[in-house]
């Protein structure tokens, strides 16, 4: 009963919607990357590095709207980076995405100590402003006042409508698809990869963004593997925009439930819950719960 | 031929590397200085809470008594051991301390084989009758009795009767301030609810704040208006969910009002800086003796702050009732139960 009434509450729904956010901005980023081809598990080390950028900008400009600008650029230089090695110079995605995350990871930890000489967290600044007026409304305000919540939900329709109704969205596709029959349309097949990974670049950030602003400072680990299960959501979500929208609210929901469960100390232990979207992966990989297939090029040079 | 140049190009840049590596330093008048070194718990230095508690230590014991101190912040736990033997084997340093409970096997091995160095490990987990290195100075708090005053003051002060608990890592170290924390609620008002939760069952868990905000707002929003946190790191999500919603929280370790002025009611206090300051002085005493030592109210190792910050919420009247509840707990007249 208890947990019932825990779940039925606007808090609740205000909880999966935060949840979702980071979850559906890393699987978007993920998805226009695998979508022209570009396999990137460093999701995860790219919400770092944003975070971390923002938070060091924040903290020695006190201009939150230049930190917001400057950790997104930052995030596309790296995404460059990413670019080169893997479509330029042809290295193994995987490695590279590897290499990425450990650096990042690394490089976050290492600004700290230096800056801060902590090796753990930042002081703690100010976050993105929120919308006027909507955030003043008790309860739910502080997620449907928040601009990059609302643009999360934006992204839906807006992914959905750029890989599936532009010229732009299409050629993308067609270079994760079938690269040789884009090429001898006259396709630049690298720089549509190339467009993927700084699409890509552009929606981590936001992700780390995100977490730093919230949270008003940057701990190390803060970030703790979502980067990872923005990529399982992604899968599940068998590459498609909607499809991967309720993979990620699956996720936030599971997630928000394990603490009503916790809370409520019920006989159900909670570890269950917590393992419960991973088992669905694992489901959805082993081909139960309908056939996932990844764009047909995913991963192979070009 | 291009790539001929780019070869003998990493070739040098290796070459300016290397050459870059710290020269040793040449030896030091100061070089007869003592020398510890201490390795630290997950979070690592700057998480404002137990890791901190312990720098403090030494910053005291390097103003105080002049030695000399060097640290490892291991990244994830797997470094732990290695940077434990790294200290030890080094020549200069005699002391080496491990701070946290995950250092209980590791430095009770690591003693055995460096026979001729001290070690001091703060929460050491002692199992009853197994025989510890006599190198070795194992450490404990009862933070049971500690959590006990705590969650009296929360179970006297809740308007909701409903009050939480947030752990980082489940286990046992952390099962005992939860177990101390409740029974402490209990014995002044037996209705209180308690809304207990962990952030992982892994280390992460002491590092994780988004997760620590996100667990405490379900806790607030389900009636809990104070909340006891025992998650390192992961406590500073707990004092933003605080300060977002307006409700109390109770820190850990040190004294943590800074991180949330107005939002902390209190803070457990363990006096892990004082202890390793100890073990510092009595090894530059040359009185150092390895064994165990167990930290309670009665030797002020676990206390609660009380001071200008938070007397307008904990009245007199409280206060006198807790002290009294710490008398009661020192004679044993009251006994807190472990799980």
């Amino acid at each position: 009963m208890e947990i019932i009434s825990g779940i039925l509450n606007i808090a609740f729904l205000a909880q999966v919607l935060r949840l979702f956010t980071p979850y559906y901005l890393g699987a978007s980023a993920a998805n226009f990357s695998e979508r022209s081809g570009v396999v990137n598990i460093a999701i995860e080390g790219f919400m770092i590095i944003s975070a971390v950028s923002f938070a060091l900008i924040t903290l020695s400009t006190g201009n939150v709207f230049f930190a917001l600008f400057a950790a997104i650029v930052i995030n596309l230089l790296f995404a460059l980076l990413f670019a080169a090695f893997t479509v330029k110079l042809k290295v193994n995605m995987i490695v590279t995405g590897v290499g990425f995350n450990l650096l990042m990871a690394g490089l976050a930890k290492f600004l700290l100590v230096l800056i801060y000489q902590s090796s753990s967290n930042t002081p703690r600044y100010e976050s993105l402003p929120t919308i006027p007026v909507i955030n003043t409304i008790p309860v739910i305000g502080e997620v449907l006042g928040d601009y990059i919540i609302i643009f999360t939900f934006l992204l839906v329709i807006i992914s959905n409508f750029i890989l599936f109704k532009t010229k732009f969205g299409l050629r993308l596709r067609s270079a994760g698809e079938n690269p040789e029959a884009g090429e001898s349309l006259g396709i630049k097949i690298r720089n549509y990869r190339l467009y993927g990974t700084l699409i890509c670049g552009f929606l981590s950030a936001l992700g780390g963004i995100w977490f730093a602003s919230t949270q008003n400072t940057f701990s190390d680990g803060m970030i703790a593997g979502r980067g990872y299960i923005a990529l399982a959501a992604m899968i599940i979500g068998k590459w498609k925009p909607v499809n991967i929208f309720f993979a990620c609210l699956m996720f936030a929901f599971f997630e928000a439930l394990e603490f009503v469960l916790q809370i409520s100390g019920t006989f159900i232990p909670s570890q269950f819950i917590q393992a419960l979207p991973y088992i669905i992966t694992i489901l959805v990989l082993i081909g139960i719960i309908g056939k996932t297939k990844p764009p047909a090029a995913d991963g192979i040079p070009y | 031929m291009k790539k001929n140049i780019i070869c003998i190009f990493s070739v040098l840049m290796v070459c300016t590397l290397i050459s870059c590596e710290k020269k040793k330093e040449p030896a030091s008048p100061d070089n007869n200085r003592l020398k510890v070194g201490l390795v630290f718990d997950v979070g690592g230095k700057g998480d404002k809470s137990f890791n901190d508690a312990a720098y403090k230590g030494l910053e005291r014991a390097k103003n105080e008594l002049g030695i000399e101190f060097e640290i490892i912040d291991p990244g994830d736990g797997s470094d732990r051991e290695s940077a434990l033997r790294r200290l030890s084997s080094r020549t200069d340093i005699g002391l080496i301390f491990g701070v946290g409970f995950i250092f209980t096997d590791d430095i009770t091995r690591i003693a055995q084989e460096f026979t001729q160095k001290k070690f001091a490990c703060v929460d050491y987990t002692i199992t009853h009758g197994k025989e510890i290195p006599t190198n070795l100075l194992a450490l404990e708090f009862k933070e049971d009795e500690g959590s006990f005053l705590v969650g009296a003051i929360a179970g006297l002060l809740t308007t909701t009767n409903i009050v939480g608990f947030l752990g980082g890592m489940e286990s046992a170290l952390i099962k005992k301030f939860e177990s101390g924390y409740i029974q402490g609620v209990k014995y002044v008002n037996p209705g209180c609810k308690i809304l207990t939760a962990y952030v992982s069952v892994t280390g992460e868990g002491f590092k994780n704040a988004p997760k620590a905000k996100e667990i405490s707002l379900t806790q607030y929003s389900n009636g809990a208006d104070i909340i006891y946190h025992a998650s390192g790191l992961s406590g500073i999500g707990l004092f933003e969910a605080a300060k977002e919603l307006n409700k109390l929280a109770i820190g850990v370790d040190l004294d943590q009002y800074t991180e949330a002025p107005g939002q902390v009611l209190t803070s457990m206090t363990k006096q892990v800086d004082e202890v390793i300051f100890q073990a510092v002085k009595d090894y530059k005493e040359n009185e150092f003796n390895g064994g165990t030592k167990t930290l309670g109210l009665k030797e002020k190792g676990v206390d609660y702050v009380y001071d200008d910050n938070n007397k307008n919420l904990i009245t007199e009247e409280i206060r006198t009732k807790i002290e009294i509840i710490r008398e009661k707990i020192i004679s044993g007249e009251i006994k807190i139960h472990t799980q």
